[in-house]
């Protein structure tokens, strides 16, 4: 038996012993409201405007509504980010690079829609190059509705977020 | 040294809005530079060609959102001319007051992310404050922050609200003393002085041959506004100066955005004491007749033209737009050649962009 095969070995063993024995659920249920609760405060959104609703996004972290006191903090790069803002329409030109920001990062993630084109396509519904809706092909999680949605709208938003964070936290004690 | 190619975007924090540069640099040195746009085009030429002439003003608020009034009320003047409609005069004075209160918003837009660009946060947070202040107007008189769906063929929508006079003079008067305090932020910065003096030169031939207007020619010291030098609506009747600066870099370009952010407020100031009563809306027909028609405004980022044909139905045939920042940005490769790539924040920022009217 090689060093690395001992490795794999031994740690599949102590997983078993660990889920066996009832400690990993014991684990769980104290570290899931603290692994929760540093998720759901800590949102870091992608820094990426695409269209009108960008302009409010801005207005958001702006000081009249000041998002940054949820914890809500724009970054530029996907590989910090948690949650990807879609706030725009898509058009052909741009799909196969919103998708690889997506897959760029790291999980766990969320994505929000923002504004009725990210929606649905919005008034851009019989356009020969937008794509009618972001969940065609990302999984979205919260839409916020608006043409565009006001900054209270968009907070309110992340706000529901938070609340689907904090009921659908996974364990994080050895991999589920 | 080996010259490689770089791509800045479309995800990009310099880029405001969706577009891609790709610059190609020998070192840290810029040879040559090459703007890709395209990222939101979605027809909108092709769409109005389905849509009544009412409908289409809610589609053109979307063209550039940073100044939508701007962009419907170019609309409306090219359908006027297209169906001979006469403007009452009142409607004339409010177009001009919200038109003049969008610049401001609009600029003061592109000061706060201009600031953010150059490492100047505080630039940003104070002007968004200041940007909401005009935003409460403009919902005041039209029930939206950003697309206000606002002027009419034949006039405005509604008249000002009761009122709307006090509050409006109110925001100029605050506006105008924290303007002077932005000025102290922005020419207090060594850094910010470093980052913008003699950087990004567009000699004023370079623009003229190339199509820029708006601010980023006036900031070559050209004397070209089309309220001044082609008026429209009641533009000639009031008193006001064109801004230009003679330096042609990007810091030009901040100081001409500056004084027009002042000059709008003296206009706004004027049209509301000279506003005439009367209607503010005509009933316009419903078909335009079988001719052509173009309008050409200043829109805060430059020059904007449509050109609409009517066919003698009720939707255009063709309507064709020419949107300033399409045009603008063709002008990167000769503004960005021979600087560094730590400049291209400062220059690209400089230049005001709105791609929602560049890809229509």
């Amino acid at each position: 038996m090689s060093a690395k095969e001992f490795m794999e070995w031994s740690s599949q063993v102590f997983d078993e012993v660990m889920r066996a024995s009832g400690v990993k659920r014991g684990v769980d249920k104290i570290t899931r409201p603290i692994w929760s609760w540093a998720l759901r405060n800590s949102l870091f959104p992608l820094h990426f405007g695409i269209a009108c609703c960008a302009l409010e996004m801005a207005a958001a972290s702006a000081p009249r509504w000041d998002a940054e006191r949820f914890g809500f903090v724009f970054r530029s790069s996907p590989r910090q980010c948690d949650v990807l803002l879609v706030n725009g329409w898509i058009t052909s030109k741009l799909r196969p690079d919103l998708r690889r920001l997506y897959e760029q990062m790291p999980e766990p993630k969320w994505v929000v829609a923002m504004g009725e084109c990210a929606i649905s396509g919005g008034p851009w519904y019989d356009s020969y190059n937008v794509v009618q809706g972001v969940d065609t092909f990302i999984p979205v999680d919260i839409h916020i509705p608006g043409c565009p949605p006001r900054p209270e709208a968009m907070l309110d938003g992340f706000l529901k977020l938070q609340d689907k964070i904090r009921h659908s936290t996974k364990g994080t004690f050895l991999e589920d | 040294m080996a010259e490689m190619w770089i791509n800045m975007g479309p995800q990009h924090p310099m880029t405001h809005g969706l577009w891609n540069l790709r610059v190609k640099v020998d070192g840290e040195t810029i040879i040559e530079a090459e703007p890709v746009v395209g990222y939101l085009h979605r027809g909108w030429e092709k769409l109005t060609e389905n849509r009544t002439y009412p409908q289409i003003i809610p589609l053109s608020d979307r063209l550039c959102y940073g100044a939508s009034m701007s962009w419907s009320h170019l609309y409306c003047l090219a359908v006027e001319e297209l169906m001979g409609v006469e403007v009452p005069e009142r409607a004339e004075y409010i177009r001009v007051i919200v038109l003049e209160l969008q610049r401001i918003a609009s600029h003061l837009m592109w000061i706060a992310a201009y600031g953010t660009d150059l490492g100047l946060l505080t630039g940003f947070t104070y002007a968004m404050r200041e940007r909401e202040l005009f935003l409460d107007l403009l919902q005041s008189v039209t029930g939206a922050r950003i697309t206000y769906n606002y002027p009419r063929i034949g006039g405005v929508r509604n008249d000002l609200p009761a009122e709307f006079e006090r509050d409006c003079l109110r925001a100029l008067d605050f506006f105008e003393k924290k303007l002077d305090e932005y000025e102290l932020i922005y020419d207090g910065s060594k850094i910010f002085l470093m980052r913008t003096q003699d950087v990004g030169v567009l000699t004023p031939s370079d623009g003229m041959n190339l199509g820029v207007t708006g601010p980023n020619l006036r900031g070559s010291g050209v004397k070209v506004d089309l309220r001044k030098t082609d008026p429209y609506s009641v533009y000639d009747e009031l008193e006001w100066d064109m801004c230009t600066h003679p330096d042609c870099d990007c810091y030009a370009r901040y100081r001409v955005r500056m004084e027009e952010m002042r000059m709008s407020a003296y206009i706004v100031r004027q049209a509301l004491s000279k506003m005439p009563p009367g209607p503010f809306r005509v009933k316009p027909p419903r078909n335009a007749p079988k001719r052509t028609a173009v309008a050409r405004v200043e829109d805060p980022r430059g020059e904007g033209l449509m050109y609409v044909i009517g066919d003698g139905t009720d939707k255009p045939y063709r309507l064709k737009v020419r949107s300033p920042i399409f045009v603008s940005v063709s002008a990167v490769p000769a503004i960005l050649r021979g600087y560094k790539v730590a400049d291209v924040p400062a220059i690209m920022g400089s230049i005001d962009m709105c791609l929602g009217e560049t890809d229509r």
